[in-house]
């Protein structure tokens, strides 16, 4: 250690008080937030266990699904392996989501991480662009690799027109913010950082059981059904199935139709539910912290 | 002084269910000076700073940190510029030492430069280490280096050095040295007597939420002023007087030493220890 440092720190106050007036500028939350969220995606691309757990274990999924059960075909000519990949790009944009933000934030909180933020005179705002970014990175990774992988194995067809596209662009984009959301939230419910997992892990996995990832939903029993029709995972997976698969295959839902409709809507109403949530819920300190 | 001080606490009283963490403290503390809490454990010194530092919402009395109420100011991004908290933190893990400075010095409007930080806080040469790669030592001055990269007027330090080698708490008391030279404003928790002693200008002492004594770590419990205790060597064995003036004993020794020195000679005052030692035991 040297004394250079602090000396030639000493003088710099001076100097850029002069140049720049008599305040100096805080930075603006969208540039720190964009800067947090490089620092974010390269983070979770160096854990490996985040990287294995949410990012991996979707495409290992459909491949295992796939392998057993998909070149299956249904009554109605439908392959079961563009099924299992429909609903698995669901359950991947809901693993880089809700189980990342989820996992991720609850970590950061219980490491402390949080409280030093909070005690910056960085803008919140710039820690959720940040998260924003992560998670924009991820599900658009990850549904590219889920759809590679489903079209290169599994029956699966790209969307077959511009409706589609869209159609698979706004599933997403609202099946992505109420998921990140519903991650926030449930971020504050483990007592520490070793409980996040179960806490947030055994009710997705559940939901994905339920709503149409892990096995067709039409194969899942009505009661069933119904309790996954209160999340948005189900709706997600109806959106995209109305997606990838042919228009033939409505007739195999429980409505007999897709239901777009009612899919904007359930995931709007988690959007708005999810967003007030947070606002009320989000803690900087550990619980622990009181 | 007649300048308003950085950090003015009047009656500051905070209670965890019926447990009292804070019981009435009194504290000011002005630009430039570096002063250490002292306490044992429970004694209310994190409590304390973190209402200082806007973590935490008390129940009683009044705070000000540059005239600005923390309960308040928590979330005002001008008045945090002005402040440094240094927490001990496991923290980010994936991150490089440079990319987390580079990451905090982003949140400031007139950061030092990272680079300036890491080898003041004297981690070159591991800029490009994970965290999570770092021995807790390392770790530590780098919590340091995120205290200090937004050039706070006002740096917090809660238990600092716990955990240190020597040779590390030396290295790490010549920082604070060189940022309190700097003009910044410290205020550091320590239950090492030492520390306190080396880096303050000034001591308080918590006990049972409440400052029980306040002072330079020379003067305080009254130290420079109490009984000293004179030893030497007689042909009889070691002798001991405490008096409350040791330079008549010890002129009256020399005295009867006829000019020559007197063998085993001391004369010592309460240790700070001491002092500390009878401040907490007396409040207990």
């Amino acid at each position: 250690m040297t004394a250079t440092p602090v000396a030639r720190a000493a003088a710099a106050p001076g100097r850029s008080a002069g140049d720049r007036g008599d305040v100096a500028r805080l930075p603006g939350a969208l540039g720190t937030g964009l800067a947090l969220g490089r620092l974010e995606v390269r983070a979770f691309f160096r854990e490996r266990q985040t990287v294995v757990f949410v990012f991996a274990l979707p495409v290992i999924l459909l491949v295992m699904l796939g392998s057993i059960f998909g070149h299956e075909v249904t009554g109605h000519g439908i392959s079961v392996g563009a099924v299992f990949a429909a609903g698995m790009i669901a359950g991947g944009a809901a693993a880089a989501s809700f189980q990342n933000l989820g996992l991720n934030i609850a970590a950061e909180r219980d490491r402390g991480v949080l409280k030093r933020l909070r005690g910056t005179p960085m803008a919140p705002a710039a820690y959720f662009i940040g998260k924003v970014i992560l998670v924009l990175v991820c599900v658009v990774a990850e549904v590219a690799v889920l759809m590679a992988v489903g079209v290169a194995f599994y029956h699966l067809h790209l969307p077959s027109s511009a409706g589609r596209w869209w159609t698979l662009a706004w599933v997403l984009g609202l099946g992505t913010v109420a998921c990140s959301l519903a991650g926030i939230a449930i971020s504050s419910l483990p007592r520490s950082g070793t409980n996040a997992g179960p806490v947030i892990m055994l009710p997705f996995v559940v939901l994905q059981f339920i709503s149409g990832v892990y096995v067709p939903f039409n194969d899942v029993p009505p009661w069933l059904q119904h309790i996954a029709a209160l999340f948005p995972l189900k709706w997600m997976s109806q959106g995209l199935r109305s997606v990838f698969l042919p228009s033939a295959a409505a007739a195999l839902e429980p409505a007999h139709s897709w239901q777009l409709g009612d899919v904007a809507l359930v995931l709007a109403a988690w959007i708005a539910g999810g967003l007030v949530l947070c606002l009320k819920t989000f803690r900087w300190l550990p619980r622990r912290d009181g | 002084m007649t300048e308003d001080p950085v950090i003015q606490v009047r009656g500051l009283r905070k209670s965890y269910g019926a447990t009292v963490a804070v019981d009435g403290v009194d504290l000011d503390i002005f630009h430039g000076e570096v002063v250490a809490l002292l306490g044992p454990n429970g004694a209310g010194k994190t409590t304390t700073v973190e209402i200082l530092e806007g973590y935490r919402h008390r129940d009683g009395g009044t705070v000000t940190v540059f005239g600005e109420d923390p309960q308040h100011s928590g979330r005002n991004r001008r008045w945090r510029a002005r402040i440094g908290i240094v927490l001990q933190l496991t923290g980010e893990l994936e991150l490089t030492v440079a990319e987390i400075v580079g990451q905090y010095a982003g949140f400031y409007p007139r950061p030092r430069d990272p680079a300036d930080v890491i080898e003041l806080v004297g981690l070159r040469g591991l800029e490009g280490r994970r965290a999570q790669q770092l021995s807790g030592g390392q770790r530590r001055r780098l919590d340091v280096a995120l205290g200090i990269v937004g050039r706070p007027e006002l740096l917090f330090l809660d238990e600092p050095t716990t955990g240190f080698d020597p040779e590390a708490r030396r290295q790490f008391w010549d920082l604070i040295k060189q940022l309190a030279a700097d003009g910044t404003t410290i205020l550091l928790t320590t239950h090492y007597l030492a520390e306190a002693e080396a880096l303050a200008d000034r001591v308080a002492v918590l006990a049972a939420g409440r400052v029980a004594a306040t002072g330079t770590p020379d003067s305080l419990g009254d130290r420079a002023g109490a009984p000293a205790l004179v030893c030497w060597d007689a042909p009889d064995g070691r002798q001991a007087v405490t008096t409350a003036t040791p330079t008549k004993v010890v002129a009256e020794l020399a005295a009867a030493a006829g000019g020559g020195e007197v063998p085993g000679l001391t004369v010592t005052r309460p240790s700070l220890e001491d002092v500390y030692l009878e401040l907490i035991g007396a409040n207990k």
